[in-house]
């Protein structure tokens, strides 16, 4: 048995990938509920109905669709130009951080309108410095950003717990470690009213097009595409390839930081250290499942979250761990990577 | 400074050393073994949660405590297999399939923990692995209490370096390893089956993972709680460098991390609400980015590390 490259690709196939994908990973994942002895379809049914059976479930699972779209963009754009940016998860912190901060110390009393975008601007470059390291380490020293980025989260997410148990602590809050409330004024307006939907939504949904306009229309979408395929060719047609990663970590990062910013603004208004349940890491699935397209980000952030927001209900009601949900997310990712190489590959004997 | 220099002084700072070293030892010359063979396994952080996991139930289940080694074991290589097909057979990306494999595995391990073990107030407990009483030797006065009063898994640990740098440097094995890790191709006409020695390896190195996460809740602590691996894989990766791929330099290496780390952990009680803890607990992320970054460029690297093979393509 040996593979063979594909001399072309339909696009059927290459649209059905994702779909089998997930169908794979939720039959593999079906089998451990069964182990666990409970019925699997109804198990899923309310997987579905958890997340979308009522208007307050729905508009949870889009509020928590939000910050998955931004970090998986901020995934997609990074690993189409080979920056292995896993450090998704500091960048949210440190920009939930930097926002909320500069909400309560610089921005208090500021109009909506001029304090929002300014508190997003904030949280975007925290997250962009955070990228920049490692990047610059890489440039500088060749050191593979996987592990760096890795080992930044940590760091981010220490240097958080130490600021909002330390200088940025909310006296108010009977000892508990978080920081001080933004300003009302930085808060997200709703997007519907008695719900926790934000318009961080909208953003996110107008931010993957604007990427997908970036990465089809313009050179500097080639030139990231071409930095990831073949760096030393790229260099032979001109990329600037150094230029164009640092742009590439600004933008990925940026993304990052903007999730955690939209999120401490739009959803609790304060930080803790369980603001983020694995956006950052998500965000890699999300972006893979997408196979890095941007706006294929925007459905498969709407197919984690659904697992994450229907596994909380199912497993109330039907006594199943919610890990249930990362197992399934996890194994959606497997799959999707062998799907992918079977759109590439055939199988000859 | 004579703080400084009584907690260099005890006994406890040298036991604690070895007794943090272990895992990231094990750890890292299981990364270490399939680098050498050419693949980068990033699943390591989720191999060993589920090493932790899966060893900590069995023992928890009326297993010996060396069973339980056994099952983190077989339960690293089986994703050290998932591993090598999907890099070795398919090819595919080393980074996404290992931080996929990460992901899958630690989410599993939870998965399996909740089912097996419902919520409690006090996480359960089992009895751990308790020092060895080695004749003549741990009755030394300050040798025996620093370096001769750990747990079985700690001495199985140096021992498996050893052997590890025996193997790669002198034997037919090795050599295979070596080569495959460097050309794939050149080994192929040698009448190495590169294929085979990538799976063999991968599941080798990765049972090894399990091992070193097994050994943090049978030896270090007696329970299983999730996160409890914090990032150990990734410094094991870091560590794999500043060893420049080599297996007596691993041992020393982690041996040199744990005694940073051992010492933090003990100025910080010194230091107690001068400088906040979070500070200390940063030190051994940013040790491992500042030693990658001196090492990174000096280290030798497999040549072939995380580029497939496939016969026939080049």
């Amino acid at each position: 048995m040996r593979f063979e490259r594909r001399e072309h690709r339909s696009t059927l196939l290459v649209i059905a990938t994702p779909i089998l994908a997930v169908v794979a990973a939720l039959a593999i994942a079906g089998v451990l509920i069964a182990l666990a002895g409970a019925p699997v379809f109804q198990a899923y049914w309310k997987i579905l109905t958890s997340a979308f059976g009522s208007r307050l479930s729905a508009t949870e699972t889009l509020t928590r669709a939000s910050p998955l779209i931004l970090t998986g963009l901020a995934a997609a754009v990074a690993f189409r130009a080979r920056l292995w940016n896993i450090g998704g998860e500091g960048q949210f912190y440190l920009g939930a951080i930097a926002a909320s901060a500069a909400s309560v110390h610089l921005f208090a009393g500021l109009p909506s309108l001029l304090q929002i975008p300014l508190l997003f601007a904030v949280g975007a470059v925290a997250g962009m410095v955070l990228l920049l390291v490692p990047l610059s380490l890489r440039l500088r020293f060749s050191v593979d950003e996987v592990v760096t980025t890795l080992l930044l989260n940590f760091v981010a997410l220490l240097f958080v717990s130490m600021l909002i148990d330390g200088v940025l602590k909310d006296p108010a809050a009977f000892g508990w470690p978080q920081s001080e409330a933004v300003d009302a004024a930085a808060r997200l307006p709703k997007l519907l009213a008695r719900s926790r939907l934000h318009i961080g939504l909208g953003i996110a949904v107008v931010i993957a097009f604007l990427i997908y306009f970036v990465q089809t229309r313009t050179v500097f979408g080639v030139q990231s595409r071409a930095a990831g395929l073949n760096p030393s060719g790229a260099v032979f047609a001109g990329v600037p390839l150094g230029r164009t990663l640092v742009i590439v970590a600004m933008i990925s990062g940026g993304l990052a930081g903007l999730a955690g910013t939209i999120e401490v603004l739009g959803v609790k208004g304060y930080v803790t250290t369980d603001l983020s349940p694995g956006y950052g890491y998500s965000g890699i699935v999300v972006a893979m499942l997408a196979n890095l397209n941007p706006l294929g980000v925007v459905l498969a952030a709407l197919f984690t979250a659904t697992m994450f927001v229907g596994a909380d209900g199912m497993s109330r009601s039907m006594g199943i761990p919610t890990y249930i949900a990362d197992v399934t997310v996890a194994l959606s990712l497997l799959s999707m990577l062998v799907a992918v190489f079977f759109t590439q590959y055939r199988i000859r004997r | 400074m004579s703080a400084l220099f009584d907690i260099l002084a005890s006994a406890g700072l040298w036991a604690a050393v070895l007794r943090i070293a272990t895992p990231l030892i094990l750890g890292t010359i299981g990364a270490l073994l399939s680098e050498r063979a050419g693949v980068l396994n990033l699943g390591i952080e989720g191999i060993m949660t589920f090493g932790a996991m899966v060893g900590w139930l069995t023992v928890y289940n009326g297993a010996d405590l060396w069973v339980g080694v056994l099952a983190a074991a077989l339960g690293g290589a089986m994703f050290g297999l998932l591993h090598s097909a999907l890099t070795v057979t398919l090819g595919l990306s080393q980074h996404v399939s290992g931080l996929g494999v990460t992901l899958f595995a630690s989410s599993f391990a939870y998965y399996v923990f909740r089912l097996m073990v419902p919520v409690a107030g006090t996480p359960p407990t089992i009895t751990p692995f308790q020092p060895l009483d080695i004749p003549g030797l741990s009755s030394l006065p300050f040798f025996g209490p620093a370096f001769f009063n750990q747990t079985a898994p700690t001495y199985l640990a140096i021992g498996l370096a050893i052997a590890l740098a025996y193997v790669i440097a002198r034997t037919p094995v090795g050599l295979a390893i070596r080569m495959t890790g460097e050309n794939p191709h050149a080994a192929e006409a040698q009448g190495v089956n590169p294929m085979a020695v990538r799976y063999g390896a991968v599941i080798a190195g990765s049972a090894l993972m399990g091992v070193g996460g097994a050994f943090l809740t049978l030896s270090a602590f007696n329970s299983f709680f999730p996160t409890m691996v914090q990032g150990r894989g990734w410094i094991c990766i870091a560590l794999v460098v500043f060893a420049s791929w080599r297996p007596e330099r691993a041992l020393l290496g982690a041996i040199l991390f744990a005694l940073f780390d051992a010492f933090q952990l003990r100025l910080q009680t010194v230091l107690n609400g001068v400088v906040p803890y979070q500070i200390f607990l940063m030190i051994p992320y940013l040790l491992s980015i500042v030693a990658l970054a001196v090492m990174a460029r000096r280290a030798r690297v497999p040549q072939a590390l995380m580029q497939p093979y496939r016969r026939g393509e080049r």
